[in-house]
């Protein structure tokens, strides 16, 4: 995977195992949060961690950060065990969700408090403290308080306040959850800017599978106290190994069916649902007669009214049952003779007043077997 | 034109949920005091009521600084004044002490349990004041359960003497007036961010540190509140060092009952009210100011 | 992080035992045989049953019960329309003074409020013969004016938390202010006027200084019924009498709490 290669969001090249998680289990009562769960972030990577909320994704951070202390497992943090390491001794700072800057302080006072705490000089404490003010572009808001300031300013103070001890890793709680959809969209790149310039390790924690996919060179996608797919953005976008993972990132069509041959890369699967046999690219250990998905995403599936000619992929007739129009695209819903209802997403390439297909029209939907994935459990 | 008039009525009416409370106060509020600061400046004297009025037979005005120079050059009421102080700021420290870690403890509690940890602050408050501070008789008595309890462990030989010392009257004011504390305390401690807590300390301070950095300073406005709450009324108790405290306990509020009611000297009991009235202005005011920027911040 | 929730954790269970083990002694006492309150005789309700039969006990504690209800309700209605003043009716001349009256008879030593308000008794009936006794009536005005400002403050309070768009929603509708206030303010402050009103009857039944300021020979109140055996020291009867107040606010409040968690 990616993290033995070049991070590809800033072309530096990743040391492996800077932070080291292993076999590491956290119980609250019966209720185990984080399940043996093992893990290995390079340094300089921007990792997501992902998943719905109570997956375990925010303990998992927590114990990063040393608020929990995991019931097994141990955690190592470039070299050094951290896992029963209190907070305020680990070389990793937080970025909280809600931002918890202090509103007693000004933004300056905010800024340099971890510094003042570490006993830094005072020449030393402005000095970062400057650099961090236009690092962030606050320069002009130093003397304010947090309740005077924007939900973007604040959301920058709080970076800039956790950056400021130069930590080896920065970690942070659903950085742009408070953010309106404008300004999210800028503020990821201004996070990828700033990781890019430090060099630190940055890992988030998200349930917006939208902000891991565009800020993070890798994500691990987290469910029930467990990964169930670790990989870069398009790995588990296009490779989604779980039922579960397919469906938590994007939206994805799934057949049911049945094995009925093993090629070398490519299994076919008999379905009920589509009247047909399906062909899909393997990735797994399968034999014939396992139960199997066969899984699609919408927009590798081609729409048309005409017959599309045979060129090995699959195809299946059916009727449009619902069409939405989003500008840059369309979606259609497409019911099978069966009555399965099959999503198909098209980019609307021409401008048109007209639209290129109505309610009940008779179309045939298409897509090429390596276009689909086989998922398992 | 029909509409106009109906208006001009709700005005009428307005004007009439105005006028009633605000007369209500002014005749059993305000002028009250006016008549305490006049009588307080009359002489004494063996009639009904004993004291002379403001005006004499030939209608001049006749006032006197007497009882004011009396409370100003016996040391008796000097040392009064500055007991009860004392005494007040005690409690209050002693409520604080054991009121902060409570309110910190019911605010971070689970929320499930929190309505039911308040309401049994609260509870006690709806029994009866008096028999709250009687309750403590029966357990600082000689034979009480205090003495009863340590005599039986072999702690002490003979009883303690707990009852009718300043020890009894320190308990039962902090003991009243716990209430007062903690709920402000709550009220703060409630809306502060857990994270913020947490945040200093993932910056590098240990939980101390973090508390007097974070926590303390924020919960402020609800230590004021709580601190004047428990003073201002501990100043000028009655029933507490009454039943508990020795009788050479002398505190403000026995010494004006006692003036007032055994020794009859209104214009003596005025001035000492009068007194304690200003001793109290400058931590009311604060309060209210207090409250008022507390009820901006919240807002 | 442990550390601190044990502490707090040992902290809570000390501060609910010194609020909770001298009522329970209290109780447990109550049932004692030994006409000497602190020693042990054995178990026994007589000094129920002596209670009941005190002629004294049963007179203050009427007569405490109609001035709680009386002065609560008229503290209630004052209340509210201070509260209402305060809230909703903007600028009017004197209102500093007034929000000032408003909350400081909370804050005001009870030695003050009774003896100030006894001296206005006494010159009142100077000048216009009444009250020619003072009792009842001078007991119920006196504990009107603290616990009005207690109302003011819980009604104001809730007004302030409520969305004033609401009346301007049915003022947009057609009803006039007086309307709009019957209509609308007063059904959605009632719980605030509930509350203001059983702390205003709570706040009266507990008075015992302003009360002995304010009333006449002849009438006393329940807490100065006790007061005057309390000094004394320990007596049976007001533990069973202190028993019976335990069990009946304790299980009022409960009721009251559990009613308003199922509703929510």
């Amino acid at each position: 995977m990616a993290a033995n290669g070049e991070n590809p969001a800033n072309g530096r090249p990743i040391e492996d195992g800077f932070i080291r998680i292993r076999n590491v289990t956290k119980c609250f009562g019966d209720f185990t949060a984080v399940d043996d769960v093992s893990l290995d972030i390079g340094k300089g990577e921007l990792f997501s961690i992902l998943g719905g909320s109570g997956c375990g994704k925010s303990t998992l951070l927590r114990m990063l950060a040393g608020f929990e202390v995991p019931t097994a497992g141990s955690i190592e943090i470039d070299g050094q065990d951290v896992t029963a390491l209190p907070p305020y001794e680990r070389p990793v700072n937080m970025m909280f969700q809600s931002y918890a800057l202090f509103p007693h302080m000004t933004v300056e006072k905010n800024i340099a408090y971890g510094l003042v705490k570490d006993g830094a000089a005072k020449s030393v404490i402005a000095a970062r403290v400057d650099e961090m003010l236009s690092l962030v572009q606050l320069g002009d808001f130093r003397k304010r308080k947090p309740a005077q300031l924007s939900g973007g300013q604040r959301q920058r103070v709080a970076l800039a306040r956790a950056l400021i001890k130069k930590p080896k890793v920065l970690l942070l709680d659903e950085p742009l959850a408070a953010l309106d959809k404008k300004l999210r969209e800028h503020t990821q790149f201004e996070l990828t800017g700033i990781q890019y310039e430090t060099g630190i390790t940055f890992v988030v924690v998200t349930h917006d599978q939208e902000e891991a996919m565009t800020l993070s060179n890798r994500i691990a996608v987290m469910n029930k106290g467990r990964f169930h797919q670790v990989g870069t953005p398009k790995e588990v976008y296009e490779f989604p190994q779980s039922r579960f993972v397919a469906e938590f990132i994007g939206t994805i069509n799934t057949f049911k069916g049945r094995v009925t041959a093993v090629e070398e890369e490519r299994v076919v699967v008999a379905c009920e649902a589509a009247g047909c046999d399906l062909v899909a690219l393997g990735r797994h250990l399968l034999g014939v007669g396992d139960e199997v998905e066969i899984a699609v995403r919408p927009e590798k599936i081609f729409v048309s009214k005409e017959e599309p000619p045979d060129d090995g992929g699959v195809r299946l007739q059916g009727v449009v049952d619902d069409l939405g129009y989003l500008g840059n695209r369309s979606l259609y819903r497409v019911k099978l003779p069966g009555g399965k209802v099959v999503q198909v997403s098209s980019q609307n390439r021409r401008r048109s007043v007209t639209r290129f297909l109505e309610w009940q029209d008779r179309v045939w939907i298409t897509w090429q077997p390596l276009s689909a994935v086989v998922l398992v459990d | 034109m029909n509409r106009v008039n109906a208006h001009r009525r709700d005005l009428v009416w307005q004007n009439i949920a105005i006028a009633t409370p605000y007369l209500w106060l002014l005749l059993f509020f305000l002028v009250p005091f006016a008549i305490i600061l006049k009588i307080s400046l009359a002489d004494p004297v063996i009639a009904q009521p004993p004291f002379t009025p403001a005006f004499d037979d030939a209608g001049r005005l006749d006032l006197t600084f007497d009882s004011f120079t009396f409370l100003l050059t016996d040391k008796l009421y000097a040392i009064t004044y500055l007991r009860s102080v004392v005494m007040a700021v005690i409690a209050t420290l002693l409520c604080l002490a054991i009121g902060f870690p409570m309110a910190y403890g019911i605010a971070r509690a689970r929320e499930e349990v929190r309505g039911l940890l308040l309401l049994l602050i609260v509870l006690p408050f709806w029994i009866s004041f008096l028999l709250r501070v009687y309750a403590w008789m029966g357990l600082m008595n000689n034979h009480g359960a205090i003495n009863n309890v340590l005599l039986a462990l072999g702690i002490i030989d003979a009883p303690l003497q707990l009852m009718y010392t300043d020890f009894a009257v320190f308990v039962g004011l902090t003991y009243s007036y716990l209430p007062f504390m903690i709920l402000p305390l709550y009220a703060t401690l409630e809306r502060m961010d857990p994270d913020l807590v947490e945040a200093a300390q993932d910056l590098g301070a240990s939980s101390t540190r973090a508390f007097w950095d974070i926590t303390w300073p924020l919960a402020r406005p609800g230590v004021i509140a709580g601190c004047l709450l428990v003073f201002i009324p501990a100043i000028g108790e009655y029933v507490i060092p009454y039943l508990l405290g020795g009788p050479d306990s002398l505190l403000i509020g026995r010494v004006l009952f006692d003036e007032f009611f055994a020794n009859r000297d209104w214009p003596l009991a005025s001035a000492v009210a009068v007194v304690l009235l200003l001793l109290l202005v400058v931590p009311i005011v604060f309060l209210q100011r207090n409250q008022a920027r507390d009820e901006e911040g919240a807002a | 992080m442990k550390k601190s929730g044990r502490f707090s954790l040992t902290m809570l269970a000390f501060g609910y035992a010194f609020l909770y083990v001298p009522l329970v002694l209290v109780v447990v006492y109550s049932f004692n045989d030994s006409r000497i309150a602190t020693i042990w005789g054995g178990f026994s309700t007589r000094w129920y049953g002596e209670l009941l039969r005190n002629d004294q006990v049963l007179d203050a504690a009427w007569l405490s019960l109609r001035i709680a209800a009386t002065s609560a309700t008229l503290a209630t209605i004052l209340g509210t329309m201070a509260g209402l003043a305060l809230a909703r009716f903007g600028r009017f001349r004197g209102r500093t003074l007034f929000s000032g009256m408003i909350t400081s008879p909370m804050v005001m030593p009870e030695v003050i409020t009774g003896l100030s308000l006894l001296l206005l008794f006494v010159s009142l009936q100077q000048l216009t013969g009444w009250p020619g006794q003072r009792g009842f009536s001078t007991i119920t005005i006196a504990h009107t004016t603290f616990s009005m400002a207690y109302v003011a403050v819980i009604v104001r309070s809730r007004l302030a938390a409520m969305d004033e768009s609401l009346e301007e929603a049915a003022m947009d509708l057609g009803g006039r202010p007086l309307r709009v206030v019957f209509d609308i303010t007063l059904p959605l402050i009632a719980p605030a006027m509930t509350a203001g009103w059983l702390l205003a009857f709570t706040l009266s039944l507990d008075d015992l200084v302003i009360a002995s300021f304010v009333s006449g020979p002849g009438s006393s109140t329940l807490p100065m019924y006790i007061f005057s055996k309390v000094k004394l020291g320990v007596s049976p009867d007001i533990n069973a009498l202190a028993t019976l107040i335990i069990a009946f606010v304790s299980v009022g409040v409960l009721a009251a709490w559990l009613a308003t968690r199922r509703r929510a």
